[in-house]
């Protein structure tokens, strides 16, 4: 089977709601068929904006939405047919289990014995059977999120919307439902547009990520691409933990260039820097450097641990490092560990490559 | 096993739930204690009133205080023949008592609203007494009989019978445009003097139609209040609520300003040509104008329940609704309709219990045919002064609310009312 990669299209989408602020900017995004892509950004991002106009809650100021190569910007919500799973929910409480199941499948008048096997599949794909005459205020709301998630799927759509559906379960509870849902879209195929302010959600479940920051998609990749290779200091920022040093930039040859701070030169890897004399922020993962390392490094600089942090797993180390008096290390838990305490003096090393030269904060 | 069914004992040795009666005993003293004046004023305000009215409407002793020998008397009577000579001594000596207190007047203006005529006999009858006509040695039965013939005529002394018992429903009958005939049994009034019983009626279609037209004003009102944004809403919600803060007079006033022949509302519409200036409908002092005021005037108790509820109904739900595939009417009708019940139920039956009893507005604009039947309580209440006609009138009204509260909590349930 072919996938369209072209299944659901931005194309110049622009959206204001006051006609001063434009909350979506110039959004070209192509998502293809059978997709999961998050929508990662902060609240005010115009992530959501961008979900509503693909569900037809708003319309868009200028540009269109195109659905499996036809405009849906004119047509009204209900004739789109795509799955919405909202933020709270949206179980109707008065209605059972089942009716809620139904809804969808009654309004496109399906024969009744088909409801009922199709309401069936959906239950026992969120292994819910047996719950079809309760009330939704007497599941748990773990138990609610999966009633929802199982509507929106049960008319087949071809695109299912997830508007933060995580946001109201506890920590433990939102993992599991992370796992279960990355399954069910495994299993079935159906594209996924899911929308999160939750950045290790959005690295869990997704195919593609498009981080939003202001109106605009700073880098859409694959997760693993986000997180090693931010292509600017807000991605880099966003998504995990981040050191950062900002300098000027002295020598670029390549992909390679020196970057100097108030008391040091460090070597880069030159991503979005050009020239001499360019400002930069250096973007560095905690976990890329290393304490005391034992093979030769590109950068090695010694600086004073501030603070200990016992992680469990991993220590975190908080040390003041060129100036810099925030720098983060994680230390994996292992018993070749190094004693570590508070003012002491230690050295630390990192790789060119893992220091990435990015647009000045 | 054997540790579920063994008494829990504190670490003192006293049984836990003892201990845990004892303290939270206070608590409920001290609840109770809270709540002790509201209950006590509630019964004074609410249950003694009822209660007196309630005696009052049934209360006829003062017949059978006035005539305690005659009806002694008359116990042994049939009531089928004039009645024995002891009767007549009893009513006699009654009589004479009576005249002595100066309280006769009474008798006789009871008496002829059981029966016509009696007024003018028990007069005569009184005269002949004061001027010692009545020779107590001889016969006293021939003797009143001879005062007039209606003292022969054995219907008058079946009236005085019937007034015997201290209690009598004969009110509520009436509140029905019925009565006791002679022979006791339950009689219809003529059919051109049945007037409660229109007026009963009207009140039914006037409370349900006033409640009819509030919803269906008061249902877009509340739903655009719980959807505009805040400023907006605000400011719609002191429209909603401004005739709350006027006087009920001065609306019902103003709005007979509106709605008169010369009014307002008339000369509108012999501006813009919709009726000639000769010919201006009537709006006032009619069914119409109770209608309109009324409506306007109980429109915020339909619109407040409802706008609790839409309140709290999330616009994720008909968005839901809608990207499910219903049309905005069906996401409409499924989903928002059935969940602003609880509201619609609250409305309706605030508007039409308040409807029902409504007093000033259909005096003031309604006119002949405008007017409740708290009206005529009023009336009798201010200007016949048969107070025990508008107690009984009063529990008959109170009762068909409490019927219309049972009907309505078997068809909605009263666990489903949400007053805000």
């Amino acid at each position: 089977m072919s996938k369209n990669p072209e299944f659901v299209k931005f194309d110049k989408v622009d959206k204001s709601y006051d006609g001063k602020v434009l909350v979506v900017k110039d959004l070209q995004l192509d998502i293809a068929e059978g997709e999961f892509i998050t929508m990662l950004g902060p609240s005010g991002s115009g992530k959501t904006t961008c979900l509503m106009m693909l569900a037809g809650f708003e319309t868009p100021t200028n540009g269109e939405i195109l659905l499996d190569g036809n405009i849906i910007s004119n047509i009204p919500p209900h004739k789109r047919g795509i799955g919405m799973v909202f933020q709270n929910y949206a179980l109707f409480p008065h209605m059972t289990v089942y009716e809620n199941l139904a809804f969808p499948l009654r309004v496109r008048k399906i024969e009744k014995d088909e409801i009922d096997k199709k309401v069936d599949k959906a239950l026992s794909m969120v292994s819910l059977n047996g719950f079809e005459t309760r009330m939704p205020g007497q599941l748990s709301g773990g138990q609610q999120q999966r009633v929802a998630v199982a509507r929106a799927l049960v008319f087949d759509p071809a695109v299912v919307l997830m508007d933060e559906p995580l946001g109201a379960l506890d920590k433990n509870l939102r993992e599991s439902m992370q796992y279960e849902i990355k399954h069910i879209h495994e299993s079935i195929g159906v594209t996924v547009v899911y929308v999160t302010h939750d950045q290790s959600e959005a690295l869990t479940m997704s195919n593609r990520i498009a981080v939003f920051n202001d109106g605009k998609v700073q880098q859409l990749s694959s997760p693993a691409e986000l997180y090693e290779k931010p292509v600017n200091s807000f991605v880099a920022e966003f998504i995990g933990e981040n050191n950062t040093f900002n300098g000027e930039v002295s020598d670029i040859s390549g992909d390679e260039c020196k970057v100097k701070l108030s008391n040091a030169e460090i070597l880069s890897n030159a991503i979005s820097v050009k020239s001499k004399g360019e400002k930069t922020t250096v973007s560095l993962r905690p976990e890329r450097a290393l304490i005391e390392p034992t093979e030769k490094m590109d950068n090695m600089f010694s600086g004073k641990i501030e603070e200990v942090i016992y992680h469990g797993d991993h220590t975190r180390v908080r040390v003041n490092l060129l100036g810099n008096p925030e720098f983060i290390l994680k230390v994996p838990n292992s018993t070749s560990n190094l004693e570590l305490k508070v003012s002491q003096e230690i050295k630390i090393g990192w790789n060119s490559y893992d220091a990435r030269a990015l647009d000045p904060k | 096993m054997s540790s579920e069914t063994k008494q829990i004992l504190t670490t003192d040795g006293i049984p836990l739930e003892v201990s845990l009666k004892k303290a939270e005993k206070k608590n409920k003293i001290r609840a109770f204690l809270l709540v002790a004046p509201l209950l006590l004023f509630l019964f004074i305000t609410y249950v003694f009133p009822i209660g007196e009215m309630f005696t009052r409407s049934v209360d006829d002793k003062m017949i059978t205080n006035m005539l305690p020998k005659t009806f002694k008397a008359m116990e042994k009577w049939d009531g089928k023949e004039l009645p024995s000579e002891e009767v007549f001594a009893g009513f006699y000596s009654d009589y004479k008592v009576l005249i002595e207190n100066q309280t006769q007047g009474k008798l006789g203006q009871r008496l002829n609203k059981e029966k016509n005529g009696f007024n003018s006999i028990t007069k005569k009858l009184m005269r002949q007494i004061k001027r010692n006509k009545i020779d107590e040695s001889q016969s006293i039965k021939e003797q009143i009989m001879k005062v007039h013939k209606r003292w022969r005529d054995v219907e008058y002394w079946q009236a005085i019978k019937r007034t015997a018992p201290p209690y009598t429903m004969a009110k509520y009958l009436k509140g029905m445009d019925m009565y006791f005939a002679a022979d006791g049994s339950i009689a219809q009034v003529d059919e051109d003097r049945r007037i409660h019983r229109i007026l009963w009626l009207r009140t039914l279609e006037i409370a349900l139609f006033v409640t009819i037209f509030c919803f269906l004003m008061g249902y877009p009102i509340a739903h655009l209040l719980a959807t505009l944004p805040m400023k907006y809403s605000n400011l719609l919600m002191i429209c909603v609520l401004l005739p709350f803060w006027t006087s009920l007079l001065v609306r019902t006033a103003s709005w007979m300003i509106l709605l008169q022949q010369q009014g307002v509302v008339n000369d509108f519409f012999v501006m813009i040509g919709l009726v000639a200036d000769d010919n201006r409908p009537e709006m006032m002092y009619n069914k119409v104008g109770t209608y309109v005021a009324m409506t306007q005037i109980l429109l915020p108790f339909m619109v407040l329940p409802l706008y609790s509820v839409m309140k709290t109904i999330s616009p994720s739900l008909m968005r839901a609704g809608k990207s499910l595939g219903g049309t905005p009417f069906v996401a409409f009708w499924k989903v928002y309709f059935p969940l602003t019940i609880p509201g619609i139920g609250a409305g309706c039956l605030l508007v039409f219990i308040l409807a029902i009893g409504y007093y000033i507005t259909p005096a003031l604009v309604g006119g002949a045919s405008g007017t409740l039947i708290s009206n005529q309580i009023a009336y009798h209440m201010k200007t016949t002064l048969d107070w025990s006609f508008a107690s009984a009138m009063g529990l008959m009204l109170l009762s068909g609310v409490l019927v219309i509260y049972w009907i309505y909590n078997k068809l909605v349930g009263v666990d489903n009312i949400k007053l805000g």
